[in-house]
């Protein structure tokens, strides 16, 4: 389990590993460490795994709006993948999953 | 069965996993479904980030915990002592929020209502803000009907 985020770049797509648990604590930093990404790497779609989340909150969600208005803007996509099912809960009761890819596991 | 725990931390964003984390633990006692313990899980966390980020807007200050057992219920009392809500209703509204810039969606209260049974905000501008919330906890089986 990892407790801290982890960033790979594959093309123009930024895999972001997402830490075990996201709240308001560790939400600011991630954002803002993918927002570099965005503007000093040249990436255009950002890929939030979260096969090592637990846990994640209304801050989480505030994430994934944030980067998705920030990608949205060159025709860039947010992708979601091994979400669990609180994850998806929330994402359902929030309505944004209409604005992101939900990539199917397996 | 009547059990119950009072909490007291610093409005410290690194309490709130532990906040949310105690009042699982506490809870365990019930049976609760990993359904049911993740739901009381967020809704704590929406709670004690409110009181951290709208309550005393990051500066210090001290938040409460009550939770009570009784039977199949658990009992939430989240309280704090900071800038209180002036239109509680409008505050409740889903994407309604007062801090768009930190990145918030105004979902919080939402969450809570929608994972909590019951829900009750009480708030005076100026002394503090109290989130009341209930959920029966453990399925009913048709058989508990007799008891
Ligand atoms: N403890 C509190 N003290 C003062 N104001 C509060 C408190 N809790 C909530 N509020 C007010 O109610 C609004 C709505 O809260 P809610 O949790 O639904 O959304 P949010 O915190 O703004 O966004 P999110 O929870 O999605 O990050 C807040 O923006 C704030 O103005
Ligand atoms: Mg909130």
């Amino acid at each position: 389990m990892n407790a801290v985020e982890e960033y790979k770049i594959i093309g123009d797509y930024l895999c972001v590993q997402m830490p075990k648990e996201i709240d308001h604590h560790n939400a600011e930093s991630i954002s803002e460490k993918i927002d570099q990404f965005i503007v000093k790497r040249n990436v255009n779609h950002v890929l939030f795994d979260f096969s090592e989340t637990e846990f994640m909150d209304s801050s989480g969600i505030g994430i994934l709006v944030g980067r998705y208005k920030k990608v949205a803007c060159f025709q860039g996509k947010i992708y979601l993948i091994h979400m669990n099912a609180q994850i998806k809960k929330i994402l359902s009761l929030s309505g944004i999953a209409k604005y992101m890819e939900i990539l199917e596991e397996r | 069965m009547k059990n119950q725990m009072h909490l007291e931390f610093s409005a410290d964003s690194a309490n709130e996993s532990f906040a949310r984390v105690t009042v699982a633990a506490f809870m365990m006692n019930l049976n609760p479904t990993v359904e049911e313990l993740s739901d009381v899980k967020t809704a704590v966390s929406e709670a004690v980030t409110n009181a951290i980020i709208h309550g005393y807007e990051g500066k210090e200050g001290r938040i409460s915990i009550r939770c009570k057992l009784e039977e199949r219920t658990i009992d939430l009392e989240i309280e704090d002592k900071g800038k209180g809500i002036s239109d509680i209703p409008k505050a409740m509204e889903p994407m309604f929020t007062t801090k768009p810039d930190l990145e918030r969606s105004g979902m919080g209260f939402a969450f809570m209502e929608a994972f909590m049974d019951e829900l009750e905000v009480t708030s005076t501008v100026n002394e503090g803000t109290t989130v009341h919330m209930k959920k029966r906890i453990g399925v009913l089986t048709p058989q508990d009907d007799f008891l």
